[in-house]
């Protein structure tokens, strides 16, 4: 390390000890207050207002208009910020709202995503990030253009960068907005555009420079509002306040209890009467049309009794909606009930015990979930190893030997979150069946009537004996995180704390997402291809205009609230996978791979993987019937990667081999810093 | 001249034997406690599953024992082959 490094390094550490210690100073302040009175509503403002505050202010005293500090943020970022930069722009608002909520209900299978999305951090630092550092140029196409000898595997790069990132920041923002209206109680679509305001500010003005210093500023508000609920919830389970140490017990206490709620009798009542509802209608689903007009006669006759008896006003309001909601069309009715009755039977049997690996009800589905599993979290490693947002964050350091330590800090900042994860989940649920299961429907918590509002928790009561069964109520995935604060029955404030936290991951991914798009566009497309000898105020101008269009589009796509938004996240890692990393590695490892080699099998690997998803998932129509090995769409880059090793190679073996110029790149790229 | 390129060639060749060790490791932490869970499963580890505890903690901090080895040993490979600065 340099000498103005080591300066930098302690200049840095000393304004975010000053800002971590600030935050913390915000929470208790903010817990003071609670005590004193302080509505809730006010505490998720304040926490929302003054942490974008915060982005922004470092949004604007770190904005630039040079072109190295701009896209690299002049490539002065020490190791270890990169690392928490490159955790920020990594841990998605998936990986910090929605993750511990998969885990909640998947138990086992779930950890896929775990192993899958921290392994993937091995391949970035063994085969990708030394050497595309010591490339150090700006973009992820730019080595591909460079290698691979011109634009056609440039535009391909780009092609494949820019559709993998674009559903991705989709989703990103689609969390802000969920957040934002949540919290502040805004609507949707006014959130999803405070929530653009906060991502533009940093990228707008000051490009990764911005980014990587508010991305510091994230992390450090995501890790604190990861950790502290579940913390605080370990010392009150377990009385250690280390849950990452403890849940093993927890997990094995939480299978006694399972086994306990799954044999008790009330509870298979309930479960029968859902297996009843879900007969009845299939059976009304195989009587269509008839069964829809009697249903509508059934109700209308229902709805006059009601009137003639002088029934109470509630009762004849709630027939009346119940008849105003019935399905108009046959078609209509199908679906609906289709959907109701696949939740009927979900519910008709009890979850799989958390810790079980694999379950199924006969053997074939138990290997059948065994290979998925195996495929999942293969397709998430490797897709790490292909996201261009990740990758471009290790041109920022300023050697190789820092690239390689950066990796190092970026696993080991996302691997505090993510070894937590599980004992989230399983400190959550153990909350959930000890406390809340078996208590009187009357008398719940206050938080299950305002989360019902916002229809993320649901409790019916199907067997009317006025007490909860499991069965009975439903928690919205997503919602397990932002619920277990109050689950645990702690103050508000902690409540707002998980808020903030989602949202810089939310932001800190779009931030990054939202910089690869542009520099894709402006820089490889513009610059590279259409305008090489565009002046570097140019090029800014052109890299600005790019970006606030593209945030504004992903913004508009984000508020038409797009359902099949967290398939789509999933089929970022696949695209990501197939067309970026047997390209990127083979350009690296193997000296004979040359440009027709890397294009087809390019093409080919994403080629594959489009196809099978289009034929496997039900948004395109397809179906499981299609699936080769039974593999389920999300993990259709297992069939791409190898796809695309073995088109790289077979046609790079018949084309002639690379020239000696690129030979002589390849050559330099292995070499560590002053190696030439 | 020669010597220069010798002593590169030798620094790659240690370099993809790492990388090649360090990645079997990888591929080995990464897929076998999720093939094996069941089996695994059977054993308790502090408390948990064993097949649970590797594929939710332990497979994470092998992980991070490979990435953080790799850095060390590569900046003893640049040493060793007289390359990479400052040292």
């Amino acid at each position: 390390m340099t000498r103005s490094a080591s300066v930098l390094f302690r200049r840095l550490g000393r304004y975010y000890l000053l800002y971590a210690a600030g935050f913390v100073g915000l929470v208790v302040f903010l817990a003071v207050a609670e005590r004193f009175g302080l509505a809730p509503r006010w505490i998720g403002q304040i926490f929302l207002f003054s942490t974008i505050a915060i982005y922004a202010l470092i949004g604007v005293m770190s904005r630039t208009s040079d072109v190295s500090e701009y896209y690299v943020a002049g490539r002065r970022v020490p190791a270890l910020y990169n690392g928490m930069a490159t955790a920020a722009d990594w841990m998605s608002a998936a990986s910090f709202i929605g993750l511990a909520g998969t885990l909640y209900y998947a138990g086992f299978e779930g950890l896929a995503f775990v192993t899958g999305w921290t392994g993937g951090y091995v391949l970035v630092a063994l085969l990708l990030a030394p050497f595309l550092r010591k490339f150090g140029e700006f973009t992820i196409p730019d080595f591909l253009g460079a290698r691979y000898e011109g634009h056609f595997a440039r535009m391909v790069g780009v092609f494949a960068g820019v559709l993998a990132s674009f559903v991705y920041v989709v989703a990103q923002i689609y969390g802000v907005g969920l957040i934002t209206s949540r919290f502040i109680g805004i609507e949707f679509e006014i959130g999803v555009f405070v929530g653009l305001a906060g991502i533009l500010v940093c990228s707008f003005l000051g490009g990764m420079r911005a980014v990587t210093w508010t991305q510091v500023a994230q992390y450090l508000i995501l890790i604190i509002a990861y950790l502290v609920p579940v913390v605080i919830l370990s010392y009150k389970v377990t009385g250690v306040p280390i849950p990452q140490a403890v849940y093993g017990t927890v997990l094995h206490d939480l299978g006694v209890k399972e086994v306990e709620l799954f044999t008790e009798p009330r509870e298979n009542d309930v479960r029968a009467l859902y297996r009843q509802r879900a007969d009845d209608l299939a059976r009304k689903i195989s009587e269509l049309p008839e069964s829809l007009a009697v249903e509508r006669q059934a109700q209308m006759q229902r709805v006059n009794e009601l009137r003639t008896q002088g029934a109470p006003a509630r009762e004849v309001a709630t027939a009346e909606r119940t008849l105003r909601d019935l399905p108009r069309t046959p078609d209509e009715a199908r679906v609906k009930w289709e959907r109701a009755r696949q939740e009927s039977l979900q519910r008709s049997v009890p979850p799989p015990p958390h810790a079980e690996a694999h379950p199924g009800p006969d053997q074939a589905s138990r290997d059948s979930a065994r290979l998925n599993f195996i495929a999942l979290s293969f397709v998430l490693m490797v897709g790490t190893a292909g996201l261009p947002h990740i990758l471009m964050r290790y041109y920022t350091t300023p050697s190789v030997r820092d690239a390689r330590r950066s990796v190092f800090w970026t696993l080991f900042f996302i691997f505090l979150l993510y070894v937590t994860a599980p004992a989230y989940a399983v400190f959550a649920k153990w909350e959930v069946y000890s406390t809340l299961i078996g208590s009187h429907i009357a008398s719940l918590p206050p938080w299950v009537a305002s989360w019902g509002k916002v229809g993320l928790v649901k409790i019916e009561d199907i067997n009317a004996d006025g007490i909860l069964q499991l069965a009975e109520l439903s928690l919205n995935s997503d919602a397990i995180l932002l619920l277990t604060p109050e689950i645990a029955g702690l103050p508000y404030v902690v409540s707002g704390l998980v808020a903030a936290g989602g949202l810089a991951a939310a932001l800190s991914t779009a931030d990054g997402l939202l910089l690869t798009i542009s520099h894709a566009l402006s820089h490889d497309v513009y610059y590279r291809v259409i305008n090489p000898e565009a002046s570097s105020q140019r090029r800014l101008v052109i890299t600005k205009s790019q970006l606030l269009v593209v945030a504004v589009i992903a913004a508009w796509v984000a508020s038409l609230r797009p359902d099949s938004i967290l398939f789509m996240v999933g089929l970022a890692f696949s695209i990501a996978a197939s067309a970026f990393f047997p390209a990127l590695v083979l350009g690296i490892f193997w000296k004979r791979a040359n440009k027709w080699g890397a294009i087809s099998g390019m093409i080919a690997g994403l080629g594959i993987t489009l196809l099978y998803i289009v034929r496997t998932h039900p948004f395109f129509g397809g179906g499981l019937g299609n699936a080769w090995f039974g593999i389920h769409p999300i993990s259709c880059g297992v069939f791409g990667v190898p796809t695309g090793f073995l088109v790289i190679v077979v046609v790079s073996l018949l084309t002639p081999p690379p020239s000696a110029a690129v030979l002589a790149l390849v050559d330099k790229v292995r070499l560590p810093d002053a190696g030439r | 001249m020669d010597d220069t390129e010798a002593r590169q060639r030798a620094y790659w060749r240690s370099t993809l034997r790492l990388t090649g060790v360090l990645l079997s490791v990888w591929a080995a932490v990464s897929f076998l406690p999720g093939w094996f869970a069941d089996e695994m499963n059977q054993i308790v580890f502090f408390g948990w599953p064993f097949g649970f505890y590797m594929a939710g903690q332990g497979a994470l901090i092998v992980f991070l024992l490979i990435v953080w080895i790799y850095d060390r040993w590569m900046v003893r490979l640049e040493r060793r082959h007289g390359l990479g600065g400052e040292g």
